[in-house]
């Protein structure tokens, strides 16, 4: 990696990076796992002036209990949220999506939050993070606020956190019992999502009562897909389910590349959204 | 000629002769011990970097280079037109903006006039760190004027195309070769046309036409290109230290290229990581760093990144085929003819021999019996990279294997006749052997219905069809794809075989110690196939000493012989050749000797591994390694003997080798999301004797992951506007381990009859035959829905295209 010169720092509290971030002005960027900044680094798309890295902040790091929440610091790796008896429990899908997160190796470092700033579209965890309507908690300058799934994701590559801010911890509502799966479309084992769909169910008598579906990669922005969402209430079968992913597509803007077109794209969205609620719900 | 046998196993537990062994590599290799050439590092070393063209077709009209001279740090800025103020006293060119190709043609070494494919090299920076290099590479500022580009082979010669070689004074697009060829044909047109025509009228018989490409692809070595050069200013010595597959015949280029003297140059390739024909060629960025070093003075270090490697290094394939196969109805092969569209890119780079300007393609003929064959090739210039001719395909028997064996299928499902059924009809027969194929190859063995019988066998074929037939009941769709394959590989005889005009015969030297150890040295070029090993145990067997009392040396022209490097499947056939005959020479040394130290005549000795003895007398004897103390020592020896056992030898192949296989795919298609998944892979090869059994087995498992890859995701494609979309492994995709099944192998073996050891070469046999195996099985699936042929790669979205009706060029990108 030949990367253009930077300055380096790791603070060790919230409050350290914050203020290593305003007196970095605009160029200055956060770094946890370095999963998605190095590529860029390397490829010479960006060049920060000065990298704050987070990676030893305590406080960052670890899962807890909250009242009707699980609260995971955003400095947690990949391999510890999938592998943690409370995400497993009650963020299911959080645990799945990260499972397919590249490989073993990335996912001891990459981390939950990092993903969900970066805020790449064909991120697997931003599509989780609207289905389950997970909460953001920002540091900045100012102290800390909280914005929802739907505020956080501005854009592509663009969040709400501000340059002199930091993403803290990211809460998922408890959702116990629910039915989950994550369907992800990529061409080799450790590629990106050409299109996923991330998909939570609640059953009451053999049929789907609730629906969370998060679309990965369908628009610059994680994608809900509310219509999907209100057909399959009531849906007791495959064929139910097939019916009401037929509008999975709507609304949402996929890209052409060599690895897909959109109209490619808007047909899986609607047979992969098929298949995750299948998954999720059994039926 | 030999075949597998029980061979002693040496104090160091391996096989005195053939037999697997561990790679003697891997000690060092698993470690992380291995020495690349960016592991070298020269006391004052400078570094370097490449500015490139973010355009594929574009006049330069001016380059601002100040504000790169002026970081500090900054050594040196050269640009295309500083280079034409270097004189160059050489027969190829008068200044070094400009180089030859391994084809004759030229290429630029930094850009003068235009860019003619987005990467070329425009200006070098050499600096003191790597850092400040690429730092100093953004600080150039050049002015371009856009120009259309040509990215469609297929529009290239339309009148009004932009011409992309107006340096040479050309008013169109074409090629012309060397001996002033804009076509390249083979076979019988005439005898061929009629053919197809009596059975176009015949009633009895059909004739299928499809067209077919291969699309580009990148060898994509996990070593990246890269050089190391120093020029000793008190010597005059010039020292490269670079990742060449041919050490030997680069020397004698940079000796053309530069004007320098050829014993001042020595060429050291340390550990290569991988080539597959990458680093056959000379690229600029090599003799950038030579220029680098003679400019300043101090060693030049030049390393490609991945995007580079991908972006502007030797491409392979870019075939447009179109086949014509005419049968009977009963599914006896009357004739077929092969009409190709080659794009070669913007420089001519094709690495081959001279005399085959599309390299072997033209034994497009392939494994079957029928009289009539023909093809045409008509190469033209886009603004493309150049090379061609890379990645593992025996000098593109790959495209002409995939394009026999894709019509072979067509005809067959033309036929409602089984793919196998259909092959087995037309195979050679073992008796046919030496067979003169209808474009004049002459292959030396095999006993293709065997091999072919051993792959069914493993795959058991009939159950195969009987559960496919209930999955398509069920409307599930399994494929089984069927490719049998035959290379002809081992170039070659001197006397059609050159590049360059260095005939591409090898050299070798075998000295043996007064301890009876021994020191191979071989002109190839191990890329990670193991040669340390493989030569070892070919000296083991010929001369019965271990093969850990035998070093094998390659990679530095001041320590080996001369030859033409490793490529083309040709290390085995060629330079094993070699390594067995300059054995021999030993033993017939050392004949005399043991004969001398016996008092007797050698003609009363006989041999058994690793001992001459009398015969009749097997106590009287002595083992190689007491002779060749005695060779040493103070023996009287007969008149005209000189002592020592060491011998050289250089082999000139009387013929290539023919290596043959019968390779099975198994691959079920989610008609959903248009995913192939592969399940099941047979590979059965026949190449002759295997020296390595477990090495053959690794490169026959490396070649169907390639093999895999391209029929499925590899691609270099391009943008309508000259991007190219396949530089970084984000983009151009390859096979792991989770795309691949367990391969399951299996071989016959038929030796070369005119090998010494019987050997025929397989380091490219798996790359050439699993592809058409691959797509022969996806459209084997996708026959219920009507589909006959699509192009690879096979990706998720091209198969669901293909389902639609509507499947895609593949070449060309979208736009």
């Amino acid at each position: 990696m030949i990367p253009v010169a930077f300055d380096y720092v790791r603070p060790s509290t919230v409050d350290e990076a914050v203020a290593a971030l305003v007196a970095g002005g605009e160029d200055a960027k956060v770094m946890v796992g370095g999963q998605s900044l190095m590529p860029v680094l390397r490829l010479r798309l960006g060049a920060p002036s000065l990298i704050v890295d987070c990676s030893r902040i305590d406080e960052m790091i670890g899962i807890r209990e909250e009242g009707d929440s699980i609260v995971i610091g955003a400095g947690t790796t990949h391999h510890a949220v999938m592998n943690n008896d409370l995400v497993k429990r009650y963020v299911t899908l959080l645990a799945q999506a990260t499972a397919t997160v590249a490989d073993p190796q990335i996912r001891h470092r990459g981390t939950m939050g990092g993903s969900l700033a970066h805020a790449d579209p064909a991120g697997d965890l931003p599509a989780v993070a609207a289905a389950l309507d997970a909460t953001f908690t920002i540091a900045g300058p100012g102290g800390r606020r909280t914005v929802g799934a739907s505020d956080f994701f501005v854009d592509y590559f663009t969040t709400a956190v501000g340059d002199d801010e930091v993403l803290a911890s990211v809460s998922f509502p408890k959702r116990e019992g629910w039915g989950s799966h994550y369907e992800k479309f990529n061409r080799t084992a450790q590629a990106w999502a050409i299109v996923g769909v991330a998909a939570a169910v609640r059953m009451e008598g053999g049929r789907i009562a609730e629906a969370r579906i998060g679309l990965t990669n369908v628009g610059t922005t994680p994608i809900r897909a509310r219509s999907v969402e209100a057909a399959l209430v009531g849906a007791a079968d495959a064929a139910a389910i097939a019916a009401a992913s037929e509008s999975a597509a709507d609304g949402t803007a996929p890209t052409t590349d060599i690895h897909a077109d959109a109209e490619y794209r808007n047909h899986l969205t609607r047979v992969l959204t098929k298949r995750a609620v299948q998954k999720a719900s059994g039926l | 000629m030999t075949a597998v046998q029980e061979v002693p196993i040496s104090a160091g537990g391996n096989p005195i002769g053939f037999g697997s062994m561990k790679r003697v590599e891997d000690q060092r290799f698993v470690r992380g011990q291995g020495n690349y050439v960016d592991d070298v590092n020269l006391p004052g070393m400078l570094h370097s970097a490449i500015l490139r063209s973010p355009w594929a077709h574009a006049r330069i009209k001016s380059i601002d280079t100040s504000a790169a001279e002026a970081l500090p740090g900054v050594i040196a800025v050269l640009t295309g037109k500083a280079l034409e103020g270097i004189p160059r006293p050489s027969l190829l060119g008068d200044n070094f903006a400009w180089m030859p190709t391994l084809s004759y043609d030229t290429q630029a070494v930094l850009a003068t006039d235009k860019v003619r494919f987005q990467g070329q090299e425009v200006a070098f920076v050499i600096a003191e760190s790597r850092y400040i290099a690429k730092d100093a590479v953004e600080l150039i500022d050049v002015d371009y004027e856009p120009l259309e580009p040509v990215m469609d082979a297929k529009r290239a010669m339309d009148p009004g195309a932009p011409v992309i070689r107006d340096d040479k004074g050309q008013t169109d697009n074409s090629i012309t070769d060397v001996h002033g060829h804009k076509t390249w044909e083979s076979g019988n047109a005439i005898s061929t046309a009629e053919a197809i025509a009596r059975a176009e009228a015949d009633p009895n018989c059909v004739v299928v036409t499809q067209e077919v490409m291969y699309p580009r692809v990148h060898p994509a070595p996990m070593e990246t290109c890269g050089s190391v050069a120093h020029m000793d200013k008190v010597t005059g010595q010039l020292t490269l230290y670079t990742t060449s597959q041919a050490p030997h015949a680069h020397r004698t280029v940079y000796a053309m290229v530069a004007g320098l003297p050829e014993q001042k140059i020595r060429v050291i390739s340390p550990d290569i990581g991988g080539g597959f024909g990458n680093k056959v060629g000379v690229y600029p960025g090599y003799v950038l760093s030579i220029l680098g070093t003679i400019v300043t003075g101090k060693p030049v270090k030049w390393i490609e990144d991945r995007g580079e490697n991908l972006m502007s290094t030797s491409f392979a394939r870019d075939y447009h085929m179109t086949g014509k196969i005419a049968a009977t109805k009963d599914g006896k092969i009357l004739a077929v003819d092969v009409d190709v569209l080659a794009d070669h890119g913007a420089f001519n780079g094709v690495a081959q021999p001279t005399n085959y300007p599309a390299g072997f393609f033209h034994i497009f003929s392939g494994s079957y019996d029928y009289p009539d064959a023909h093809c045409k090739v008509t190469p033209v210039y886009t603004n493309k990279a150049p090379g061609g001719v890379a990645y593992a395909c025996s000098f593109r028997i790959t495209e002409a294997v995939y394009v026999i064996e894709r019509l072979v299928d067509c005809l067959a499902a033309e036929l409602g006749m089984d793919p196998a059924e259909l092959r087995l009809k037309n195979l050679l027969k073992p008796e046919q052997f030496p067979y003169t194929s209808p474009t004049g190859w002459v292959y030396d063995s095999g006993q293709y219905e065997k091999t072919m019988r051993v792959a069914m066998e493993i795959a058991g074929y009939d159950e195969l069809r009987r559960e496919q037939a209930e999955k398509r009941a069920r409307g599930e769709y399994m494929g089984i794809g069927i490719s049998f394959f035959t290379e002809g590989v081992g170039a070659g005889p001197r006397k059609d075989m050159d590049i360059l005009g260095l005939g591409m015969a090898d050299g070798i030297e075998l000295r043996v110690h007064p301890t009876g150890k021994a020191v191979l040295r071989l002109s190839v070029m191990s890329q990670g196939q193991g040669h340390e090993t493989t030569y070892a145990q070919i000296v083991a067997h010929e001369l019965g000493i271990p093969p850990e009392d035998i070093d094998v040396v390659n990679g530095d022209t001041d320590q080996t012989p001369f030859g033409l490097g490793t490529y083309g499947s040709r290390s085995m056939p060629v330079s094993g050749a070699a390594a067995a005959i300059v054995s021999r020479k030993v033993k017939e040394r050392a004949r005399i000797v043991a004969a001398a130290a016996l008092e007797c005549s050698p003609d009363d000795l006989e041999w058994e591994l690793g001992r001459w003895s009398v015969k009749g007398d097997k106590e009287r004897g002595k083992t190689i390694q007491e002779i060749a103390l005695l060779s040493h020592s103070s023996l009287e020896l007969p008149e005209g003997v000189e002592g020592h056992l060491d011998a050289t030898a250089v082999y000139n192949p009387p013929n290539l080798t023919y290596p043959y296989g019968a390779y099975i795919c198994v691959v079920d298609v989610d008609p959903g999301t248009g995913v192939v998944k592969v399940r099941r892979f047979i590979a059965v090869d026949d190449c002759g004797t295997r020296v390595n059994p477990m090495l053959v087995d690794g490169q026959v498992h490396g070649g169907i992951a390639d093999g895999i890859g391209m029929a499925l995701m590899e691609l270099i494609a391009f943008d309508t506007d000259g991007n190219n979309l396949g530089g970084s492994f984000m983009d151009y995709l390859l096979p792991t381990s989770m795309e691949c099944p367990s391969f399951e192998l299996g071989e016959t073996v038929t030796p070369s009859p005119h090998h010494p050891i019987g050997a025929k070469g397989v380091g490219e046999s798996a790359t050439v035959g699993s592809p058409a195996a691959v797509v022969n099985a996806v459209m084997d699936a996708l026959a219920p829905f009507g589909v006959r042929h699509a192009d690879m790669p096979l990706t998720p979205s091209n198969v669901w295209r293909a389902i639609q009706g509507n499947p895609i060029r593949v070449d060309m990108a979208i736009e």
